[in-house]
């Protein structure tokens, strides 16, 4: 009797804590079987120099030379490390409110709906893997486009920009906002993923609030941000995170291109994975501080 | 008495009903209309801007070759072929790596679906010594892009071992490079393309779900698997059925992980990655000639391998809308 009565106290925190570690156990395994040795032979090269020899690879422990390298005499790496985190942070903030934008409007009824979010999950297949190489250097598109541009008079957008230009206001700013303007391709084919991630959240949303809050004297746009915003918050972290990845990721980036030249092209192994490495490092740096802030806005049903 | 009354209100006119609002109605619809205007517009604008690259390379893909050169033609051909389309096929060997990508992706984003949905529940609703570093792990495991380990991990798979516990019993480790299991084995790790991803989706997802749901079935005597499975799963169906698609997209138009494991086999990724080169070897074939096809025939050719890959995503993406979308309002309560 007081054997079970022994078992069933510790059991209570004692058996949640074995079901959460049976849960989580194919990610564990996962982990330890797949990739712990290759990211401790990343980070060993990213110490070493690397030669390559007939038999294979040799590592000679080189100590920070290679990080030193990439910081301070490398001249081209910092400048690029900062120009793509200048650029990630104003165009993860554009993706973010594009894509919440375009999921509220997604979710409303009009005729059509279905076909809409179909055309809306292109962007998804046209963002990955062997598609997106192929879609950017569309020469022949590209060409012909040069062309035509070339033949007629500038377009709309030209116009305005010169006109913008021309006023008083913080030329910085307005510029901005043209980049913006020019990059909205860009932006739709790289907020696929967002979209659905929103819309999923907006339709987990019991429509019992909204008509509580209707009868209660509500307007739409304080339930907006009464309502919507609060239940979709933990969608907003993993959106955000989920963009700034996919950014810094991107095969087109300056610093990921660098990183593969040195690896396949320089066969310079130890130099590349400290690039990687600090790449890393600064990635999760700002994942970290922007996470922080944001979870304290965040909602959870605790 | 109340239905007459609305009868009499539905025969009054616009304008009486306005009046008898003050104003309000007129103001309403007005309001609304410019609404379903502008949103009208702005929709129309994002489709078209997400659809003009697709027709566009629908049209380079049935044109000849003549009419590629010709500047009148900018959108419609002029003469239309479908010659291209059984060049792309036969080069991509299309029919058997639309067979091999299909079972390879719904099988590989399944496994991948399955494991991801069990961890991200554990990381939601347990707690366990050691949860943040795990936690900062699967954080680890988005970060990495695959390039960067791409040749340990091939090394790792050449000569395949755990601890050593292979060699020592048969005295060699295992080649597990060349078939699909290790592939599938790493999915069932949570190691496949951009799985950390899902993990921390249907976490986050779990989280935002009341927990007064669980401690509900656990009163009744519900077990901790049973609560998962009945009470936990069918309200998480939206995102698992998201990820599942992601997942699917992802691994379908992947070649780096499909190269890497997947050498032997012929899959429409890996078909398109290489079209180009295998076009250039087609076209010096059967023109005798060594020079290299012009980069216009290039480029079309790629359209036209593009839309052979796409095609049947979108089909598929279409039949399992239904599903994906609207599912939401029948799962039941939420509160």
């Amino acid at each position: 009797m007081a054997k079970v009565n022994k078992k069933t106290k510790m059991s209570l925190l004692g058996r949640r804590a074995i079901f959460g570690y049976l849960f989580i156990l194919p990610f564990v395994l996962g982990f330890l079987l797949f990739m712990v040795k290759p990211l401790i032979q990343s980070l060993i090269m990213s110490f070493s120099d690397v030669q390559v020899g007939a038999e294979g690879f040799e590592n000679v422990y080189a100590g920070l030379d290679n990080y030193k390298r990439a910081l301070t005499i490398d001249p081209n790496f910092s400048r690029m490390l900062l120009e793509e985190i200048s650029k990630m942070v104003f165009n993860s903030l554009a993706t973010i409110i594009f894509s919440f934008f375009i999921a509220l409007l997604l979710n409303q009824k009009f005729k059509g709906r279905a076909f809409v979010r179909a055309v809306f999950f292109l962007p998804v297949i046209f963002s990955s893997g062997v598609v997106v190489g192929l879609e950017y250097n569309n020469t022949l598109l590209s060409g012909m486009k040069e062309m035509i541009e070339g033949s007629s008079s500038s377009g709309i957008a030209d116009t305005l920009e010169i006109i913008l230009s021309n006023t008083d206001m913080a030329s910085g700013f307005v510029e901005k906002i043209i980049e913006l303007v020019n990059s909205v391709y860009d932006i739709a084919i790289a907020s696929g993923i967002q979209i659905i991630i929103f819309l999923s959240a907006l339709q987990t949303i019991p429509k019992s609030m909204y008509e509580a809050a209707d009868i209660e004297g509500c307007t739409k746009w304080e339930s907006l941000w009464k309502i919507t915003f609060p239940m979709i918050s933990s969608m907003f972290l993993v959106n955000w995170i989920y963009t700034i990845i996919d950014f810094f990721m991107k095969s087109d980036n300056q610093v990921i291109q660098q990183v593969q030249t040195e690896v396949t092209r320089n066969l310079d192994f130890g130099y590349g994975s400290a690039l990687a490495w600090i790449y890393f490092g600064v990635v999760i740096a700002w994942i970290g501080i922007s996470t922080l802030i944001i979870s304290r806005v965040v909602y959870y049903y605790e | 008495m109340s239905k007459a009354k609305a009868a009499v209100e539905g025969r009054r006119s616009f304008s009486e009903r306005n009046r008898l609002s003050g104003g309000y109605l007129l103001k309403k619809t007005t309001g609304s209309v410019v609404l379903k205007i502008l949103r009208f517009v702005l929709i129309f604008g994002l489709c078209f801007m997400i659809l003009e690259p697709i027709v566009n390379k629908f049209c380079v893909s049935i044109m000849t070759e003549k009419d590629l050169y010709d500047t009148t033609i900018n959108i419609l051909p002029r003469h239309l072929t479908t010659a291209n389309y059984s060049v792309v096929m036969e080069l991509m060997n299309y029919w058997k790596a639309l067979f091999n990508s299909l079972w390879i992706s719904i099988a590989v984003s399944i496994v991948q679906i399955c494991a991801c949905t069990l961890v991200g529940y554990g990381f939601a609703r347990f707690n366990f010594p050691l949860k943040k570093f795990w936690f900062a792990c699967v954080i680890l495991i988005i970060l990495i892009p695959p390039q960067t380990i791409s040749s340990p991990l091939y090394l790792h798979f050449r000569f395949f071992d755990v601890f050593g516990l292979f060699e020592t019993f048969t005295g060699s480790a295992v080649n597990l490079r060349g078939s699909v299991i290790p592939y599938f084995l790493m999915s069932a790790g949570c190691m496949g393309l951009k799985n950390g991803l899902y993990i921390f989706l249907v976490r986050q997802f779990f989280r935002g779900i009341p927990k007064e749901l669980e401690e509900a079935a656990y009163v009744d005597g519900c077990g901790t698997l049973y609560t998962f499975v009945r009470i936990m799963l069918p309200d998480a169906k939206p995102i698992i059925t998201s990820c599942f698609l992601f997942s699917f997209v992802w691994q379908w138009t992947d070649s780096f992980y499909s190269a890497l494991f997947i050498g032997g086999k012929d899959l429409l990724s890996t078909g398109l990655a290489s079209l180009a080169d295998n076009y250039t070897n087609y076209y010096q074939i059967v023109n005798q000639r060594t020079g290299l096809a012009s980069e216009a025939l290039l480029q079309q050719m790629n359209a036209t391998g593009v839309l052979l890959v796409v095609v049947p995503i979108i089909l598929l993406y279409l039949i399992a809308q239904k599903g994906f979308v609207e599912s939401l309002s029948s799962t039941g309560i939420k509160m």
